[in-house]
């Protein structure tokens, strides 16, 4: 069995996936393309994290394939798995930090367990990757010192510590104020041109899509569709066309509001 | 009506089966890890500080406490027969042979073993195993083996430390307040406790007790639901699963080791 798409560098093939009764997915087919940024939208519960989850093999399918650089990770033992894992990088939506660890302990983890380079050569990594999420000075402090966006920074800063190729981010605008959203969206946008990661990033948030994304796939009622920000936003699924405007007709919204209190 | 009730016992049955199969594959991972992984003594180290180190002030203040009430309670009995000189046997065999190794065991339960399932279950809510797993690195071997290693070593010397302590306590009241001999008190503990049925058998007791909790705290910490309820949840279960577990196998290894 191979990949279905050379071109994608992670696809899903016909994945079935069910929590107990609940089906989220029963046919599920999309594609990541290689060095793209590619942006997962849906409303909450559609699927979007579960499928991140499915990408780095944390959660195994009831029936499909799962393609992540030429390898079905449905098919492999923890030890193959772990050989796949080590061209992902994960930044959680919560962060994921380590309290006990301080964020350069954190940022060295990955780096430390895999015991391929010097102790001098890790510390110059890591401070190079804080660098990166700027946040070079934060490397004494512990995680329960830091602001959310800064934890969310130092998480980003330990997924790509170790060069992954592909890098899958959940949610990572979610909870942040609009300056930590466009630091953070240049943050990933200026990854995927200096180093050519493959960004899989699930939002809800649409300007910093419309910004970022070189494809979006939509993800609603188990099914995915893909394009771009301005074909989806143009597309014929009504219920696509209103996630993109919903935004737009909030912030309209406001205005009226605060006036009738007037 | 009947047949509902038959039903209910029986996936009961059945559940509590897999949980026992779940929890042997956990400890087979847990021992694999520990024969093919590369040692982590630093990590052995902390945990011990955090297992053993930190319940030492539970485990002396209720050593001397415990001994203070057998001092008391034996030398009331022991007067009646005048055989109050013979306070030291009664003391030194009730904590050497069951109460040192088994309330230490309740003790470490209800401050480390809790606070080891709680550890755990909140790094699984807080997708912290999850975020290991994505760095390619194996939860058990990194955070669950040395927690279980530390409590297999902390227990023996935790119960070693009550029974000296608990002793001590029934010294205090039994020689200091009450007026007994001191030399009969040492001499008559020392000539009824025998270090081969007694004190190994006693350390025996604190080793298995420390898998016990050891195994089981990992187990439910790591099995956890990823929610509060599930860690509060996997908490109380540590502390009844393991105070149960350590009173049916005290019963199994005194009578074994023919103490």
């Amino acid at each position: 069995m191979t990949a279905p798409d050379p071109e994608a560098h992670v696809a899903l093939e016909k994945v079935r996936v069910a929590f107990g009764p609940r089906t989220v997915f029963e046919e599920l087919d999309c594609r990541f393309p290689r060095g793209r940024i590619s942006v997962l939208m849906g409303g909450s519960g559609s699927g979007k994290s579960t499928i991140l989850r499915l990408i780095g093999g944390l959660l195994r399918p009831a029936r499909g394939h799962v393609w992540v650089a030429g390898d079905d990770v449905t098919r492999l033992s923890d030890r193959e798995l772990n050989r796949v894992r080590r061209r992902l990088g994960m930044l959680f939506q919560g962060s994921a930090l380590f309290d006990s660890l301080s964020v350069a302990e954190n940022v060295a983890l990955p780096l430390r367990e895999r015991r391929e380079l010097s102790s001098r050569e890790i510390e110059a990594e890591v401070q190079r990757r804080l660098s990166d999420v700027g946040l070079e000075d934060a490397g004494s402090l512990m995680p329960g010192q830091l602001s959310g966006g800064m934890q969310r920074r130092v998480g980003l800063a330990r997924a790509i510590v170790s060069s992954p190729e592909i890098l899958l981010c959940d949610e990572p605008f979610s909870g942040l104020d609009p300056l930590n959203v466009r630091r953070i969206e240049a943050l990933l946008v200026d990854l995927n041109r200096r180093y050519g990661h493959t960004l899989i990033v699930t939002s809800h948030h649409v300007p910093s899509t419309r910004r970022m994304a070189q494809q979006v796939v939509f993800v609603r009622e188990g099914r995915a569709v893909s394009g771009t920000p301005a074909e989806l936003e143009r597309g014929a699924d009504p219920a696509i066309v209103e996630f993109f405007r919903a935004e737009e007709s909030e912030a309209v919204a406001l205005p009226s509001a605060g006036g009738s209190r007037a | 009506m009947r047949v509902r009730s038959i039903e209910a016992i029986g996936a009961r049955t059945l559940g509590f089966v897999s949980e026992l199969g779940r929890m042997a594959f956990f400890a087979g991972h847990v021992a694999l890890t520990l024969v093919t992984r590369r040692p982590r003594p630093g990590r052995v180290v902390q945990e011990i500080y955090d297992v053993g180190v930190l319940s030492l002030l539970i485990v002396c203040g209720s050593g001397l406490a415990v001994g203070a009430v057998l001092g008391l309670q034996g030398y009331n009995t022991l007067v009646r027969f005048g055989a109050a000189e013979s306070l030291g046997a009664v003391v030194g065999l009730s904590l050497v042979r069951e109460l040192g190794p088994v309330l230490t065991g309740l003790l470490v339960t209800g401050r480390a073993g809790s606070a080891m399932a709680a550890e755990i279950g909140t790094m699984v809510a807080t997708e912290q195993l999850d975020g290991l797993r994505m760095m390619a690195i194996d939860p058990v071997d990194l955070v669950v083996t040395p927690k279980a290693v530390a409590m297999v070593f902390a227990m023996p010397l935790l119960s070693c430390i009550f029974t000296v302590t608990a002793i001590f306590g029934g010294y205090l009241v039994g020689v200091v307040l009450l007026g007994v001999d001191g030399g009969n008190y040492l001499t008559s503990l020392e000539s009824a406790v025998d270090f081969e049925n007694d004190v190994a058998g006693s350390l025996l007791k604190a080793l298995v007790f420390g898998v016990l909790v050891g195994l089981i705290a990992t187990f439910r910490g790591y099995t956890s639901k990823p929610t509060a309820a599930g860690v509060s949840q996997a908490t109380t279960s540590t502390v009844v699963v393991a105070s149960v577990s350590i009173l049916v196998f005290d019963y199994f290894i005194t009578a074994l080791w023919g103490m």
